[in-house]
């Protein structure tokens, strides 16, 4: 509440005195564009997604310093549905309807995501989605602007077994028990036994949200690691789970020479709360890292560490998704002149924006766009160097090719197609239950 | 350089470098030793270590850079031994100017310098003038195993026995007579023993006779650890008659073993596990289970624990670096008044109008612990705090099988101290009797004269106060965030409940034995199902024994 309130005076202030100077505005405060954030200001989820609150607070002052958009300025809702899938709806209600707000940046969870989901269909809004997420999804009105599983998880996987990755044998995938964690795993699964993995050299490991007792299991990845074979770890575990298993790692002396592990949701945020010496070499794969040296990223970083005024403040790869889809949208609604949810869907397919690691990202025609994959590995610092990344760049597949229900689906918004499941096998859109189109 | 191997020189008669002379005399007799053996035959003098080393510049990808780091290892000089540790850890540099190659400390923006060979200050540059050569797993590996061979003659016992282990865990036939050589002139028992072994391994690939493989096998099952365990597994795949019985004989006895070894973990892990769940709980015994107040905001009495370590860090590294290893014992009283003063107000704020209605304190104290935890986030940020580990508690060490950590084993004695400690307070000490009276018979303590208000006050006090310093001991194994104490509640409350409300001891065994169960489930069901299994097993012992495993028995239950 104090947060809405907070932004709504800014917005006063900063109407009034952009009204001062530029002749084509009204001055009203009314007269601006709204965007909704959407992320969790309190609750287990805060830990990440309040950075994200604040990046979308940034781009919006940094647009408005640019003159706004069509000749507005932008507002910035902020609502707090706490953590809570339930209220995620909820809010997103509050913000379409209430509020009327253009487009909405926000959630982190797929659980979040999904609860969402049938309120942007049904009052036609816009997300935007910026964190890594499962696939096997593509709704009309949502951008998903983080990685799909080939966008992150089968790269990795890929560099692990080439010769610089250590030509890995044998693999662990340890993951949190909840949708994302398991949905990748079956991709991974699959895709290695498609490579002549044997069953016998995949360990799979669920552990629930929030453990800290590692112990067993670190002890458990050591012994599966002593069979005479490389051996690496695949991670999907969530959020806080990870200090205690880094350290878990630390401890026991598992060395990245000798195991790696490599995490696709382990960012430059999470390392802050640890002391990263023991963990050196150990494996993130992104789509961004702070570390990487383009001077797109250069700048950006020096205007972060401004807007916030914390030099030790890092920066990570959803809130490089959340630029990416921010100038996406601002240059679908230039390129519509409205910012009515149905032009700019059919504008934005096709729209190409700098990212921060030095090149272009552009949105496809199933609402996911085009990355570059980055190794990095864990440095003393807390940061990330680059050890490898893709020659090109990689265009998200919402619906994996290696799991047998999703092999012959398709999305493609433009019309005529306009289906989020169009089945290339039997020529139908609608060809898996649970989605929409 | 010539291609196909440098010129051979006599490391003794024409040294790198007068200085290193003296001190790495026995490196490099040994290195000859080894050198001899293994044919390499040579050591190179500097100007060709230096020009070796130049080639750095050129290696632009990781590939490239292993070549210059094999060829290195393969000079076999010891000199280079600083340079390729430099280079795993990062710190190798090449002057954007003149493509030089130093070994660099960073100094805050700037670098110092330092020649790769001699070690020798050079000056200091900023890190735009410096181009990192970098490192990754791969390369880290052949450095190490490059290190191996090197620093088998070190002086240091504790290198060589790394050098030996790096050795065991990669057996290359051809280091054996240079491991005949170290063995021979090592004085150590310890790393003779491990040079043996690293020795037998390698003889177990290499094409010596029967005997000598029947010897080899004959270290490695004595060893009986999981890594002689498949080096013995695959031989026996490999080898054919009498070797192969008894290579089998081996790998049968080191699974028993290493079976009984699995069992001895399980039941550490169970104590450790245990004891964390003690910490966790112990503050609510005396809240709940001798006040019986339901008190939600327990688990963020804990957090305040955490973040005063957290607090307490960094105003020493701040002021005093040189007291950071005594941060903890510093901030244990600290976190006892921090999260005692908190449980006083609440106390005095809130729980002293509900006693005796559970409803309403549980409603209560949840809305305290929201409110805790959002002035937290408020206050320090939503995202972890550092919270360093003293370096006297990282690492682990071996015992037998066991790979005992330190944090762990710390966690462990702390508990069974703060457990001791209250154990003495409750029933030793006037206040304690105090609190007993109270809680057993309020009516009749205050008829003889006890300020009951105040024991109230000062018991919560306590209850929470011990609560935090439980957070101190658990910042070191859990991430300090603002949800910190959410993932203890559930738990301290199972564990007081099934110990038996109003029970010390209640409490303390059922610590241990939820501790040790879910850690022998876990290997069979997984995390998930074994923490399930648990809460289903306790829901069902509740129904045997409603009143835990130590019920109070007396009126004083049923007032």
């Amino acid at each position: 509440m104090r947060g809405h309130l907070a932004t709504w005076a800014n917005t006063v202030v900063a109407g009034a005195f952009a009204a001062g100077i530029s002749i084509t505005m009204p001055a009203a405060a009314d007269d601006t564009i709204k965007v909704g954030v959407l992320h969790s200001l309190s609750g287990t989820m805060a830990i990440s997604e309040t950075t994200l609150k604040d990046t979308m607070l940034f781009l919006i002052e940094e647009q408005n310093k640019k003159g706004g958009l069509l000749g507005k300025k932008l507002e910035a809702v902020v609502v707090d549905p706490a953590s809570d899938w339930p209220l995620f709806a909820e809010k997103a209600r509050q913000l379409i309807e209430q509020d009327k707000v253009a487009a909405v940046f926000g959630c982190w969870t797929s659980s979040s995501r999904k609860s969402v989901l049938p309120v942007f269909e049904e009052l036609n809004g816009l997300l935007f989605y910026p964190v890594q997420y499962e696939g096997e999804e593509s709704q009309r009105n949502v951008f998903y602007t983080g990685a799909a599983p080939n966008q992150q998880a089968i790269p990795a996987v890929d560099y692990l077994m080439s010769e610089d990755g250590g030509s890995v044998k044998r693999w662990v995938l340890a993951g949190t028990d909840y949708v994302y964690p398991q949905t990748t795993n079956k991709i991974l699964k699959a895709y290695l036994e498609s490579k002549g993995v044997a069953g016998e050299d995949i360990m799979v490991n669920y552990t629930p949200f929030g453990h800290s007792d590692w112990q067993t299991i670190v002890s458990d990845i050591k012994k599966f690691g002593s069979a005479g074979k490389k051996t690496a770890v695949v991670s999907t575990i969530n959020g806080d789970a990870n200090v205690p298993f880094y350290k878990e790692l630390g401890n026991q002396g598992v060395k990245a020479e000798d195991i790696p592990v490599v995490a696709f949701s382990v960012g430059e945020e999470e390392l802050a709360g640890l002391d990263t010496t023991p963990l050196v070499g150990h494996l993130a794969a992104w789509n961004y890292f702070q570390s990487v040296d383009a001077p797109a990223n250069a700048e950006f970083i020096d205007a972060w560490k401004a807007y916030t005024k914390n030099d030790k403040r890092v920066t990570n790869d959803p809130m490089e998704a959340h630029v990416i889809g921010f100038n996406m949208w601002v240059k679908a609604v230039e390129k519509a002149a409205t910012t009515d949810p149905d032009a700019v869907i059919d504008a934005i397919v096709g729209v190409s924006v700098p990212n921060l690691t030095g090149g272009f990202s552009t949105m496809m025609p199933n609402h996911h766009i085009t990355k570059p994959v980055l190794i990095g590995e864990i440095q003393a610092d807390g940061q990330f160097e680059t050890v490898w990344e893709t020659p090109g760049l990689v265009v998200g597949d919402e619906w994996s090719d290696y799991l047998p229900d999703s092999k012959s689906l398709i999305a493609d918004w433009r019309a005529p197609m306009s289906c989020g499941n169009f089945n290339v096998a039997t020529g139908k859109c609608g060809g898996k239950a649970g989605t929409t189109n | 350089m010539v291609p196909g191997g440098p010129p051979v020189r006599d490391p003794v008669n024409d040294p790198p470098e007068p200085v290193l002379y003296m001190g790495f005399l026995r490196n490099v007799v040994a290195a000859g030793l080894m050198l001899a053996a293994t044919l390499v035959c040579a050591a190179a003098d500097e100007a060709e270590l230096r020009q070796l080393v130049a080639k750095f510049a050129d290696a632009n990808n990781f590939q490239a850079t292993e070549a210059v780091v094999r060829e290195l290892g393969a000079t076999g000089s010891p000199a280079v031994e600083g340079l390729l540790t430099a280079l795993s850890q990062g710190s190798l540099y090449v002057r954007k100017a003149d493509d030089a190659i130093f070994v660099g400390d960073e100094v805050g923006p700037d670098i110092k310098l330092r020649d790769p060979l001699n070690g020798e200050a050079v000056g200091t540059v900023a890190k735009a003038g410096l181009t990192k050569i970098k490192v990754n797993n791969t390369l880290r590996r052949v450095i190490r195993d490059a290190l191996g061979g090197l620093t088998l003659g070190s002086n240091d016992p504790a290198v060589r026995l790394a050098a030996a282990d790096t050795m065991f865990k990669n057996p290359d036939p051809a280091t054996i007579a240079a491991l005949d050589a170290a063995i021979a002139g090592e004085a150590v028992d310890s790393v003779k023993a491990r040079l043996e072994q690293a020795r037998a391994s390698a003889v177990l690939l290499s094409d010596l006779g029967e005997a000598d493989k029947m010897a080899a096998i004959d270290i490695l099952s004595s060893r009986a650890d999981q890594d002689s365990l498949s080096q013995l597994s695959r031989f026996q795949a490999s080898a054919e008659g009498p070797l192969r019985a008894s290579a089998a004989a081996a790998v049968a006895t080191i699974d028993q073993s290493l079976a009984l070894w699995q069992v001895g973990q399980n039941v550490w892990y169970g104590i450790s596990l245990g004891s964390v769940l003690l910490l966790a709980a112990i503050g609510l015994a005396i809240t709940f289970g001798v006040m019986g107040v339901i008190n939600m905001a327990h688990g963020e009495m804990v957090m305040l624990g955490a973040y005063t370590t957290f607090v307490v860090q960094q105003v020493i590294r701040d002021t005093a670096p040189g007291l950071f290893d005594w941060s903890l014992a510093i901030a244990l009283p600290m976190a006892f008044l921090v999260s005692g003063a908190v449980g006083l107000a609440i106390e005095r704020g809130v729980i002293r109008f509900l006693y005796g209605r559970p409803l309403e304190t549980l409603l209560a104290t949840w809305g305290v612990s929201l409110i805790l935890q959002q002035a937290v986030r408020t206050i320090f940020g939503p995202t972890n705090q550092e919270v360093g580990t003293p370096t006297w508690m990282s690492g682990s060490f071996q015992l037998g099988q066991l790979a005992i950590t330190w944090n762990r084993l710390c966690i462990v004695v702390f508990c069974l101290a703060v457990f001791a400690l209250l154990l003495h307070v409750m029933k030793r000490t006037p206040w304690g009797l105090q609190m007993r009276a109270v809680t057993q018979n309020r009516r009749m303590a205050a008829s003889m004269g006890i300020r009951t208000p105040r024991v109230d006050a000062l018991t919560f006090a306590l209850g929470s106060g011990i609560a935090g310093i439980a957070g101190v001991a658990l910042s070191q194994i859990d991430n300090v965030s603002p949800n910190f104490g959410q993932g203890y509640i559930i738990d301290s409350f199972m564990v007081v409940v099934f110990g038996g409300v109003g029970n010390l001891w209640g409490t303390f065994v059922g610590a241990m034995s939820l501790g040790i169960l879910n850690k022998f489930l876990e290997p069979y069901t997984g995390a998930v199902l074994g923490k399930i299994m648990v809460l289903v097993l306790i829901i069902l012992f509740i129904q045997k024994r409603p009143r835990g495993l130590f019920a109070l028995k007396g009126r004083a239950v049923e007032a």
